[in-house]
């Protein structure tokens, strides 16, 4: 490299001002172009990655390596104009915090429910009417969902909840109390049912 | 069907830098933050629609490009034609020779361009030909001929 490309490269140690990002993002809310806003959550259960439409709450992730394949995911099924915009999470951060603290038993937040369709969008909104403290069976929420006989199916379904903790698939226990499974891991759904005061066979 | 465009972030986050860089330069101090933010809403605007994943750091700074001529042409208050704008690469800010800086202010567009896009957005010849709406065989010729206008002009 000559002397006059290293002084011209030398010119590029400039970064951009932190704020510059933000301001883009308030703007793109402001301008209806924020498809996708997310921010990272800070949760007892370790960082969560909260994720909203205009509609509402369409993601809550537990993440430990794998943010970036959520944001991909969501780029990919809902639209690529994906920005961190905390703000836009403020009312996620806000309920989430309570509900850690044991001071809400309901969430009051909208959700979008675009992620899912059909028998499971069905066993979702099933599973969020089970209230605080509450516990069903995997069998309940097939009932409830409409196919008494898709126990499997409803249990697929609670497995692929895109917005854990908010649509509470952590109160659905094997019949006769048995934990059952869960995705960020049965850890989480023993902590979830202890702050929420439940005490099973499994959580004891 | 459209295909997988990375989150906008992403783009957004490998990508700040060299928009910044560039248009603190190619618009000058006081038009960069406006540029920067004007050139990211716009991508953001056109991203949804984008039909080709290929060369998207190309694509943002060819709409730096035009924010930052777009800049210049307001600051004029009168209609000019495009080629014809300055792109005022005389920020010295950072200590760096202003003479060298108004050299490249006086290059002719193209050339400018190329030698912006190369050394401060750090864009290879492919990405600068994308950026200035020519050919790939056609940035390298622009770069190669800014710089030896460059080295007539200037010594260290």
């Amino acid at each position: 490299m000559t002397d006059l490309e290293a002084v011209l490269q030398s010119a590029r140690e400039r970064d951009t001002p932190t704020e510059l990002g933000q301001h883009v993002a308030r703007r793109a809310a402001d301008e209806g172009l924020l498809d996708v806003a997310y921010a990272s959550v800070d949760s007892p259960l370790g960082p969560l990655l909260a994720a909203a439409t205009p509609r509402g709450l369409v993601r809550l992730a537990y993440v430990d390596n794998d943010f970036d394949a959520v944001l991909e995911g969501l780029a990919r099924r809902i639209s690529p104009r994906v920005l961190e915009a905390p703000a836009q999470l403020d009312e996620v951060r806000r309920e989430l915090e309570q509900y850690f603290a044991g001071r809400r038993r309901r969430f009051e937040l909208a959700v979008d429910w675009e992620l899912v369709s059909g028998f499971g969008r069905r066993v979702l909104q099933a599973t969020a009417a089970i209230a605080y403290g509450d516990v069903a069976s995997y069998r309940d929420v097939a009932v409830r969902a409409g196919s008494p006989r898709a126990t499997r199916a409803a249990g697929n379904a609670l497995g692929a909840n895109p917005i854990p903790i908010v649509v509470p698939c952590h109160r659905v226990l094997r019949t006769g109390g048995g934990l059952g499974g869960y995705t960020g891991g049965l850890d989480k759904k023993r902590y979830l049912l202890g702050v929420e005061g439940v005490q099973t066979a499994a959580t004891r | 069907m459209p295909m997988d465009l990375p989150p906008f972030q992403r783009l957004l986050d490998d990508n700040r830098d060299a928009v910044y860089r560039y248009v603190l330069y190619a618009a000058g101090p006081n038009e960069a933050d406006d540029c920067f933010q004007e050139t990211w809403l716009a991508a953001l605007r056109a991203y949804g629609s984008l039909r080709n994943a290929d060369n998207l750091r190309g694509w943002v700074l060819r709409i730096a490009r035009n924010k930052a001529m777009d800049a210049a042409r307001g600051r004029s208050r009168r209609p000019v034609p495009v080629e014809a704008v300055p792109e005022q690469a005389t920020y010295d800010r950072n200590g760096l020779d202003p003479a060298l800086w108004s050299a490249v202010g006086t290059l002719p567009p193209k050339q400018r361009g190329a030698v912006l896009l190369r050394f401060l957005a750090d864009l290879d010849h492919a990405e600068i030909g994308l950026a200035l709406d020519c050919s790939t065989d056609a940035a390298r010729r622009n770069l190669h001929e800014g710089l030896n206008r460059l080295r007539k002009e200037w010594t260290p």
